[in-house]
């Protein structure tokens, strides 16, 4: 993709042609992942109002029709682009405008790394999986600033749940990543897909999806995965949000734009979390028969492109763990402050450290699945 | 002037910004907000090296977990900024003096006479598969495998210590056993005694208002 | 690194897992059933003093890359931490429970705080020092501020903390200068560096006094001794005790790898910042103690005063000093633990006996004890048949064979001034009437470890050649 860009773009000197070919593939991925937003938006509402008998919105449309409601998050946007932002008295104006960019910048940052096909990917870096760590970890400061920004004790409180809550699930994230990295034996993102390519053979059968990282990593898979719930602040773990308690946590003095910079940042997270789970845990791109089937059935023309491995089969996955997260959203009740510390801390940091161990002793002995 | 040149220029600039910040802010978390620009623009000198994982790592630890700890009881304490800058004029000749004389022991220690090109020639540019992390990661667990272990053992002290001179148990504090409150049977929490409905009362307790 | 490495360490390792299984066992223990980790606590140290010295052999081996050493010198200071380790550990228990501070975080504490002198004192690489020394230093602060209901012991521990982090900065910014310039983190690639210069640049020169000043600040040497005091007197007795005997063995053994195996070839440079520090430490050690009143703050300035004693023979830089100050030091250490042991033992609940007039009367209420006491003073003042005499002879000796008569001199005298703060000690248990008239009771485990510690200052008084020799082998 890189070549075919910068081919188009011969006219231009070699350093600005490589500048306009790194932007137009930035807006590539901004674009999409900003409507994907806002449509996830509109998928909650509706998944959730299904879930509930409800029928979530179904008025806004295009062109005087209906469409179940699709026009709503087009509006909803526009509606919070033209509010004004208040800023309170005695908040401190740069940090209380600052927050939210610091929210919104790594949220965005992080997508440089994520490979969406074998060619797809912005950069293609060494310590990709070291990169999106640190940048998911920096999402906090958004959070906390805007809670100490604001000069208002919902907000505050909202930002220190926040923020212990972080800090504690990230590190059981981190273990759960590094259990991941050792199996493929490299940081960078593509290596890890495609070390997830050779799958098990139990008995000169090849099983299905049996490479995939799910299977030797399952309690990391599952400790990876609610941990990103918390990172998030997603329900079940949204206490930093708690409206019944602190209103509506550490954003609660923003409005407008502001406030739609917060929003985006978190559905941005949402869908960041079910990608990285996707591709350390489920095969990123890789199609469920890759490997099982010949070249026939891959060259029938649109059959063969659906069922070999690409770009869909990451959306496919990142759908389904989205859709997981709204469905929690709508089943669990909030936990409580103390049992999140307690989940985080006593369970999931010891469930990481013991499968760690496991799978080094797996790796050490080069027992398969750990060892390939 | 080269564009690495250019960057690094910027980022020791923004370290040395950041740094100053640091000491004259009034504001401890304006403080703490400028050390985590140091930061950041150190890790982006580490980057100019070539020391990716170094880099990374300095975002990821110190500017991830660290700082964020440290902004937390830092926006917690009510400091009166005015008690801390009292004296602070009287000792300015003094500490300027000292830090002068520093600036010129170091100007003659690590001039470029002892560690200039000639004593630390260029790292050689390596290709762009080499991973930092894995010769970082081979260096650490063999060459340097015992002064590593006893830094996990440093740190294993340091949460001990932590530990043990700050939590206390309080008697007086209340929290919920879930085992207990799960295992508990109707009759542990209500005593069904048998009584009569009526009950004779002493004239001499009613008391005068009946 | 490779497999036989990892037997070289095999005490070390010992300390390390058992404070680590004491530590999971203290989880899972109810709090009345304390007596066990004391003992497993015990029990390591005599593993790790039975592994020394099954793993004991004549001569030298690296490990890891050079980053560790094992001579003999290494064991014997090993195994005499070892030994007043645990003699302090016995010494601790009635102390700690009277205060409501038995608890295995102390001995685990302790345990690690051993491991990190271990580290130390068999460091080969600037880096192993420094993280050996951090160990220690970090174990020894949380033990000063374990009492942490104590102000005294909380505000030492604070002074304690800030003043041994800056000492820590100092020499962290030696090394790297002296890493800078000669590009080796290993002792032998240093000294084979500084060997092949005609002279000594200033970064070099910069980063010896900056470890210098470490190292004379983690002796307590004068002027880098204003912790001490404070620290000695505010800290519970048992630390105290820990502080002043098995640290600083350690801390021997830390400046004889970086000073003497490092830099001994720049011994005529640093030869005379010792002689400062030297007689500084013997002239306020001495005049300073006369004026205390509290028997802890006497024995730190005493202790400055024995330090001006062990640079001494570091100042004669030939094998017969080391071997001077090495059994100087080590003595000391027995000496020292024998002294904090009997002010732990007059100590009960709600009562500190750190006054010297605590002491009144001793005679009178159990004659054995004031009599160990006396023993301690007098092999502290250097009076002959006891061991502190022969440290100052053999020290003096090595001083007087470099020819440096006047600093001889200034020694003696200055020691005879030191022996009037030990004798009224003595002067006050045996010929003063007891106020405290509160009968003494010690546990017989207890009294007999009392008993053999002061009575090895004695012993060794009486035959010396044993460890002389020994300490002549360890430095050779």
């Amino acid at each position: 993709m890189n070549d075919l860009l910068f081919d188009h773009l011969g006219f231009l000197p070699d350093p600005a042609a490589l500048t306009v070919a790194t932007l137009m593939k930035i807006l590539l991925i901004m674009i999409p992942l900003m409507l994907g937003v806002a449509y996830v938006t509109y998928a909650e509402r509706k998944i959730i109002g299904f879930m509930q008998i409800r029928k979530g919105p179904n008025r806004v449309g295009f062109f005087g029709f209906s469409l179940w409601g699709l026009g709503q998050p087009i509006a909803d946007g526009m509606k919070l682009a033209f509010k004004e932002i208040i800023i309170p008295t005695n908040a401190n104006l740069y940090l209380f405008l600052l927050a939210p960019i610091l929210a919104i910048v790594p949220a965005l940052a992080a997508w440089a790394v994520i490979p969406f096909s074998d060619v797809m990917v912005l950069a293609d870096v060494n310590a990709g999986l070291l990169y999106v760590l640190a940048m998911t970890s920096l999402g906090v400061y958004g959070v906390i600033i805007a809670g100490w920004a604001s000069n208002s004790r919902y907000a505050f409180l909202g930002s220190m749940r926040s923020a212990a809550q972080i800090v504690a699930y990230e590190i059981a994230m981190g273990f759960a990543l590094v259990g991941v990295l050792m199996v493929a034996g490299s940081l960078n993102l593509r290596e890890i897909i495609l070390a997830q390519q050779v799958p098990l053979n139990l008995f000169g059968f090849n099983i299905i999806t049996s490479g995939w990282f799910y299977i030797p990593l399952f309690p990391l898979f599952l400790v990876y995965f609610i941990s990103g719930i918390a990172e998030t602040n997603r329900a079940p773990f949204d206490v930093a949000e708690g409206e019944s308690e602190i209103v509506a946590g550490f954003h609660v003095e923003y409005s407008g734009m502001a406030f739609a910079l917060f929003f985006l940042a978190e559905y941005a997270n949402i869908i960041m979390i079910a990608t990285l789970t996707a591709i350390m845990f489920t095969g990123g791109w890789l199609s469920p028969f890759d490997g099982l089937l010949n070249t026939e059935i891959l060259s029938v023309p649109v059959l063969g492109a659906l069922l070999d491995s690409g770009i869909h089969w990451l959306f496919l996955k990142m759908v389904f763990f989205i859709y997981l997260f709204l469905w929690f959203r709508a089943t669990f009740p909030r936990y409580r402050y103390d049992q999140i510390m307690r989940l985080g801390w006593k369970v999931f940091i010891p469930v990481t450290i013991i499968w760690l161990t496991v799978e080094c002793a797996g790796i050490l002995l080069e027992i398969e699945p750990w060892f390939v | 002037m080269t564009f690495q040149y250019g960057l690094f220029m910027f980022f020791a600039a923004l370290v040395v910004y950041g740094a100053v910040c640091v000491i004259t802010l009034r504001n401890p978390v304006h403080a703490v907000l400028h050390l985590v620009l140091t930061f950041f623009a150190s890790a982006g000198l580490w980057m100019l090296l070539e020391a990716e994982f170094l880099a990374i790592i300095l975002v990821l630890v110190y500017v991830g977990a660290v700082m964020v700890l440290f902004l937390f009881v830092v926006m917690m304490l009510d400091i009166n900024v005015s008690e801390t800058r009292e004296g602070f004029v009287s000792y300015v000749p003094v500490g300027f003096l000292i830090g002068l004389v520093l600036l010129l022991q170091i100007r003659i220690v690590v001039g470029s006479e002892f560690f200039g090109l000639d004593q630390y020639p260029l790292p050689v540019p390596r290709p762009a598969d080499y991973s930092n992390t894995a010769e970082l990661g081979y260096l650490i667990y063999t060459v340097y495998v015992y002064p590593f272990e006893i830094a996990a053992v440093i740190l294993l002290v340091a949460i001990i210590a932590a530990i043990s001179l700050t939590m206390r148990r309080r008697p007086e504090s209340r929290k919920q056993m879930p085992d207990k409150q799960v295992k508990v049977k109707a009759d542990e929490r209500l005593k069904l005694i048998k009584m009569d409905a009526v009950v004779s009362v002493d004239k001499k307790d009613q008391g005068d208002d009946v | 690194m490779n497999m036989s490495d990892f037997a070289l360490i095999v005490p070390e390792i010992f300390v390390l897992t058992m404070a680590s299984v004491i530590l999971v066992i203290d989880a899972f223990l109810h709090s009345d059933r304390r007596e066990i980790f004391y003992l497993l606590a015990l029990t390591t140290l005599f593993g790790a003093i039975i592994l020394t010295w099954v793993n004991h052999f004549d001569g030298r081996a690296l490990g890891f890359n050079g980053t560790f050493v094992v001579d003999t010198m290494a064991d014997v200071l090993k195994f005499v931490i070892y030994l007043v380790t645990a003699a302090i550990f016995v010494y601790s228990r009635q102390y700690l429970k009277a205060r409501d501070l038995f608890k295995s975080e102390f001995y685990i504490l302790g345990l690690f705080a051993v491991l990190g002198m271990m580290i130390l004192i068999s460091a080969h690489s600037m880096l192993t020092v420094y993280l050996g020394l951090e160990l220690m230093s970090l174990s020894l602060y949380s033990m000063v501020a374990f009492n942490r209901n104590n102000v005294l012991s909380s505000e030492a521990a604070m002074k304690y903390f800030v003043l041994g982090g800056f000492a820590s900065g100092v020499l962290l910014y030696g090394m790297s200068l002296v890493y800078g310039v000669s590009g080796t983190l290993d002792l032998a690639g240093v000294s084979e560096y500084l060997a092949a210069q005609q002279s000594f640049s200033a970064p070099i020169l910069l980063g010896m006094v900056f470890i210098i000043v470490a190292l004379a600040f983690k002796l307590g040497a004068v002027p880098f001794h204003m912790w001490v005091p404070d620290i000695y007197h505010g800290s519970s007795s048992v630390v105290t005790a820990f502080i002043s005997t098995s640290a600083k063995l350690a801390v021997f053994g830390f400046s004889m790898r970086l000073l003497i195996e490092g830099m001994g070839i720049m011994q005529d440079s640093w030869r005379d910042i010792l002689i400062i520090l030297s007689v500084l430490s013997l002239l306020i050690g001495n005049i300073v103690a006369i004026a205390q009143t509290n028997i802890k703050r006497m024995l730190a300035y005493s202790t400055i005063s024995h330090v001006g004693f062990i640079l001494l023979g570091f100042i004669a830089a030939n094998p017969e000093g080391y071997s001077a100050a090495m059994f100087y030091t080590v003595t000391y250490a027995i000496t020292g633990a024998a002294a904090f042991g009997i002010v732990i033992l007059l100590s009960r609940e709600g009562f500190e006996a750190d006054n010297i007039d605590d002491y009144k009367g001793l005679n009178y209420r159990n004659s054995w004890y004031a009599f160990l006491m006396l023993l301690v003073m007098f092999s502290m003042a250097g009076v002959p048949p006891m061991v502190g005499f022969y440290a100052k002879l053999l020290v003096l000796k090595a001083v007087i064979g470099q020819g440096m008569y006047w600093l001889a001199i200034v020694a003696v005298l200055l020691s005879v001034v030191g022996a009037f703060y030990y004798l009224r000690v003595i002067k006050v248990m045996y010929f003063d009437g007891a106020e405290d008239r509160n009968k003494i009771i010690v546990g017989s485990g207890v009294h007999a470890v009392l008993s053999s510690n002061a009575l090895l200052a004695l012993l060794l008084g009486l035959f010396p050649g044993t460890l002389i020799s020994l300490c002549l082998t360890a430095i050779s």
